[in-house]
């Protein structure tokens, strides 16, 4: 309908409508001249629901049947049954009576304070059996309106005529192979989110799309890159498309404050939190999984705090994110969570738990998913002071089926780490030392893909040395370890596969006393940056792992977050902190070449845009690699042309900046000249400004400070 | 080469001036004693004793011979350079911030801080060749900015003066008649405080610092933007030398805000700039805490600087600084 309003009234203008860019057009801040952009429109249904406070009453059907005079006993039953969950209204309580009969009709109608009350005395009572042949059936009245609005007839729904969506890969496509990434900066009403091509060639980044308000909290790309999402009060969107950033869809839950994408990026799962009406209970907790592609809800989980709180060393402990883990791979088969003394694994089919049931693991308190496998890997904690040992094992799904099992003694903690390929398993066990005062730490290695997956134990040499961080070399078989005491700790690279020695876990090298605390490996493996971030104030160190040796030191100061680009070519190094010092990013080439930076106030987000697996065989990328410099060629005569463009290009920016100084200097020379006689006049007639030749004299001054008559004793 | 390191004052520096030979080096600090040092080697040669506040600027005559001195204690005093007595008072009755000689000596300008009621101005003062005849009367008062002004100066030929301050306007008004003839527009101006002025030895062009982390380099005759300089840190002080292409911008947190972990943080350097290119060449690093003032020797090879840390520092430069290419 506002189409043809806006025709007609653009007709009736004389405007070519088509012509008119709609983003150019600045409204004056608070005026929309009573056209509602589409974000508000959700918004203002928001208030309408408000408005009629439809939302917060229920319908609650199947009670019995009473006269007049047992009218009060019910209302006592109904309202203690009703008023547990919630508050009711004052006069919030009403069940017809049938004039005729002076019955009443088997329904009431219950007004809360809130709808979240609303809905969640409907979750909890539908169902509920008063007696054998009252179970009540349990609507919201705002439901009734629209279930009355269903037709008796059933109607084929209509076909729409296909209509091809957007290339969403094209950002692959780019001709220079350039990356992009997006960035999000500002305060308040300043927030802004751009998106940028990092043209490393030309040594600084090549804006895509920039909005401002472009998210109410922070954005996030989906696993293969495809979708960017970002958060509102009313939902998550996500936005792509082949030349700019459109709205592709849109996800509806209200104060969504996190979000997850299933790794083949087809569901996305949204968490929100709701402060309870009484103080003193959990919060409430909504988690909808949405198709991305349909923007449908497949399922949504409601619940307490409670019950999405996992088991802990100590205990219950607080809701982690993700609830839900997605299993690895990208066909997005199956994802689980954890509750107290149960995994539950649901598959995405149907949406519901496999074989119908969760499996139960006793105390159960981490769980994780091989990266490219149905496997799960469990833990359990000791249990009974030691009498029972903890356990680490393997599941495969949907058979559940326990693949391997370790039983580990006098453990404290327990940390699993896949390998990207989900090749290897790497558990570091903390363990209590004979008097149970002190821990020290030891891995066990699993591998996946070798039959009857052998696990080996590896040990530090120094057994007393803490870890600061582990990490896999992604699609490799190696791993490096931070391993002693801040803030010179060592830093040892082990591999899985050794020439010799097929099946051991052997030793590489060790770094001595580096000022390293975290581990980021390329994603193309080989190269490595050992950080000391944060407290080491950004101390970099670009290691390659092939040869052993350091390619570069650096520093990034203060940086705080380091993210290799998705192809292993570039790093950003960003410093994001609150105190506004340094906030800005830079950008690295692998060997730890600075090539730009970028400084920005209130920097609170820097992205890099993930590309999807490459199709390529193993067998063609090995071609490659091997006619390297076949390939190479090519993108070495464009690098070099470029490089020789810039270089031109600054040459003559330099010399129009030159030339242009050079113009003002030669003005004020002149306008300096013509004044030189006022300026004389101003001084009294003194010759000249400052070329006047003065001569050095040398002028002594005596000056009589004191006098003093002093007897010398003078002796023969 | 290593700077000379000089330490008189006992509390944070606020400006520096070099006399016109450039042999001598007058500092100002909040410690009240303004102080004259021998500008080859930081030798001190005496303390202007009188001030009963922090001393925020000076000016010193092109003969020498006399001092001028802006204060919180609501006065400015004019000094005889060569024994340090006091030759004239001015009072005013909010505290006195800049200070600035005319070309030929024979006015002063001299602005004055909100202060209660008081709002901030501009008050332009006859200075006596005989201190005999020295009155206090303004010629001139300009009123317009909002909050402190933070530096004014005369502008070529003393007929304008060219005010900055905490409302990040730069205006240009007309010595004689008082009128308000430019102003630094919104878009290209600065956008917070304006810490610093700085006048090109020919007074063509002059330089600004502000906290929006810049500097920007402005015509004295027409109020033209001609080159901004981006840099990581509130801007407190500039200084251009006289000598070379180059722009040296100093800085750093505030006070309030500075970590005491590493020295690196506040990133407390001189960095000189490119004046044509905007492009950053380096950076003098040593002052713990901001650096508040900067100064170039006339001659143009040696420049000093004024922190927070209440030191003086003075850098002659190297031969290899007078053959950067870039």
């Amino acid at each position: 309908m506002a189409d043809v309003m806006i025709a007609e009234a653009s007709a009736r203008l004389g405007i070519d409508f088509s012509q008119v860019d709609l983003d150019s057009v600045q409204l004056p801040p608070g005026e929309d001249f009573g056209v509602i952009s589409d974000d508000e429109d959700l918004y203002q249904d928001d208030h309408l629901e408000l408005d009629t406070s439809l939302n917060n009453i229920i319908i609650v059907d199947n009670l019995p049947v009473v006269p007049r005079e047992k009218f009060d006993k019910l209302e006592g039953v109904i309202r203690k049954i009703y008023g547990q969950i919630g508050l009711i209204k004052e006069d919030g309580f009403w069940m017809p009576v049938d004039p005729d009969t002076q019955k009443t009709l088997g329904y009431c109608f219950i007004e809360y304070n809130t709808p979240q009350e609303a809905e969640l005395a409907k979750e909890r009572t539908n169902g509920y059996k008063l007696d054998r042949s009252h179970i009540f059936a349990v609507n919201m009245f705002e439901e009734f309106d629209r279930f009355m609005q269903v037709p008796d007839e059933w109607a084929p729904p209509e076909v729409k005529p296909y209509t091809p969506g957007e290339y969403l890969q094209q950002w692959l496509l780019d001709e220079k192979a350039r990356d992009q990434f997006v960035i999000r900066s500002g305060t308040g009403t300043e927030v802004m989110c751009e998106v940028m091509w990092n043209d490393a060639r030309q040594m600084k980044p090549d804006p895509v799309h920039r909005r401002a308000f472009w998210t109410e909290s922070f954005v996030q790309w989906s696993p293969l890159g495809t979708y960017l999402a970002t958060l509102h009060r009313q939902g998550a969107a996500v936005w792509g498309g082949a030349s700019t950033f459109n709205r592709l869809c849109r996800y509806a839950h209200p104060q969504v404050e996190l979000i997850d994408f299933s790794p083949g990026e087809r569901y996305l799962v949204a968490y929100s939190s709701h402060a309870p009406s009484n103080p003193r209970d959990p919060k409430r907790i909504v988690i909808n999984i949405f198709d991305v592609r349909l923007g449908k809800v497949m399922r949504d989980f409601k619940g307490s705090a409670d019950d999405f709180a996992i088991g802990g060393p100590g205990g219950v402990t607080s809701v982690s994110w993700p609830v839900f883990k997605w299993a690895g791979g990208r066909d997005d088969k199956y994802f689980a969570r954890i509750g107290k003394g149960i995994i539950s694994v649901y598959e995405t089919e149907t949406f519901s738990l496999i074989d119908k049931k969760s499996m139960k693991v006793d105390n159960v308190i981490d769980f994780s998913w091989s990266p490219t496998d149905p496997i799960l890997a469990l833990f359990v904690p000791e249990l009974g002071g030691g009498n029972q040992p903890a356990r680490v094992s393997l599941v495969q799904i949907p058979s559940k089926e326990e693949l391997r099992q370790k039983n580990l003694f006098s453990v404290s903690d327990c940390k699993m780490y896949w390998q990207s390929n989900g090749d290897y398993l790497a558990v570091k066990v903390e363990r209590y030392t004979k008097t149970k005062k002190s821990t020290y730490t030891g891995f066990e290695l699993f591998r996946i893909k070798e039959r009857d997956i052998p696990i080996e134990v590896l040990e530090l040499e120094n057994k007393n040395d803490k870890i600061i961080a582990f990490a896999w070399e992604p699609k490799g078989h190696r791993f490096a370890v931070i391993h002693g005491d801040s803030p010179k700790p060592d830093i040892s690279f082990y591999t899985m596969k050794s020439g010799s020695s097929i099946g051991r876990v052997v030793k590489l090298t060790t770094l001595k006393g580096k000022q390293a605390n975290a581990l980021f490996w390329s994603p193309a493996g080989r190269m490595i940056i050992l950080a000391g971030l944060k407290n080491f104030n950004g101390q970099l160190e670009f290691y390659n792992v092939d040869d052993l040796e350091t390619m570069a030191t650096a520093e990034h100061f203060m940086a705080t977050d380091i993210e290799w680009d998705p192809t292993g070519r570039y790093v950003a190094t960003s410093v994001i902190s609150d105190h506004g010092m340094e906030n800005g990013f830079n950008i690295w080439s692998f060997h730890g070449k600075l090539l730009y930076k970028i400084l920005k106030d209130h920097f609170y987000q820097y992205l890099w845009r993930p590309r999807p697996p490459s199709l390529l065989t193993p067998e063609k990328e090995e071609e490659i690699a091997k006619n390297l410099k076949k390939y190479s060629k090519k993108y070495e005569a464009e690098d070099q042309d470029v490089s020789m463009l810039l270089s031109e290009q600054e040459r003559e920016k330099r010399k129009a900046l030159k030339d242009e100084w050079n113009k003002w200097v030669t003005r004020w020379k002149q306008l300096y000249e013509e004044e030189k006689l006022d300026r004389q006049g101003l001084r009294d007639g003194e010759t000249s400004d400052e070329e006047e030749v003065y001569e050095a004299k040398e002028v002594e001054v005596e000056e009589l400070l004191d006098e003093l008559q002093e007897v010398v004793e003078y002796d023969e | 080469m290593r700077p000379i390191l000089m330490k008189g004052h006992e509390r944070p520096l606020t400006f520096l001036k070099y006399n016109r030979e450039g042999d001598l080096l007058f500092s100002c600090a909040k410690d009240h004693t303004p102080t004259v040092w021998f500008a080859d080697n930081g030798e001190r040669l005496g303390t202007y004793r009188g001030h009963n506040g922090a001393v925020w600027s000076c000016d010193v005559s092109r003969d020498s011979m006399r001092l001028i001195t802006g204060s919180a204690d609501q006065t400015a005093k004019l000094w005889n350079v060569q024994n340090g007595s006091q030759l004239f008072t001015f009072s005013f009755d909010s505290p006195a911030r800049s200070v600035d000689f005319s070309v030929g000596d024979k006015l002063a300008v001299i602005t004055t801080d909100p202060f209660m009621e008081v709002l901030s101005a501009i008050h332009v003062k006859r200075i006596a060749r005989d201190p005999a005849d020295q009155s206090g009367e303004s010629v001139l008062i300009l009123r317009g900015h909002q909050g402190r002004i933070n530096r004014a100066v005369w502008g070529p030929l003393n007929k304008t003066i060219i005010s900055a301050g905490e409302d990040s306007i730069i205006r240009v008004w007309d010595s004689e008649t008082g009128k308000l003839l430019k102003e630094s527009d919104k878009e290209s101006g600065h956008k917070k405080t304006i810490t610093s002025l700085t006048m090109a030895a020919d007074g063509s062009h002059f330089v600004t610092g502000s906290q929006d982390k810049s500097a920007k380099l402005w015509d004295s005759r027409t109020l033209t933007l001609l080159k901004t300089y981006v840099t990581e840190r509130p801007v407190n002080a500039v200084a251009m030398s006289p000598l070379l292409d180059h722009v040296v911008l100093g800085g750093g947190q505030d006070a309030s805000s500075v970590t005491m972990t590493d020295h690196r943080a506040g990133k407390f350097e001189a960095k000189f700039y490119d004046k044509i290119l905007q492009e950053e060449i380096g950076g003098v690093k040593g002052h713990f805490g901001p650096i508040n003032a900067l100064a170039f020797n006339p001659d143009g090879k040696s420049f000093s600087s004024g922190g927070e840390d209440g030191y003086v520092r003075l850098h002659h430069f190297d031969p290899d600084y007078f053959n950067i290419k870039i």
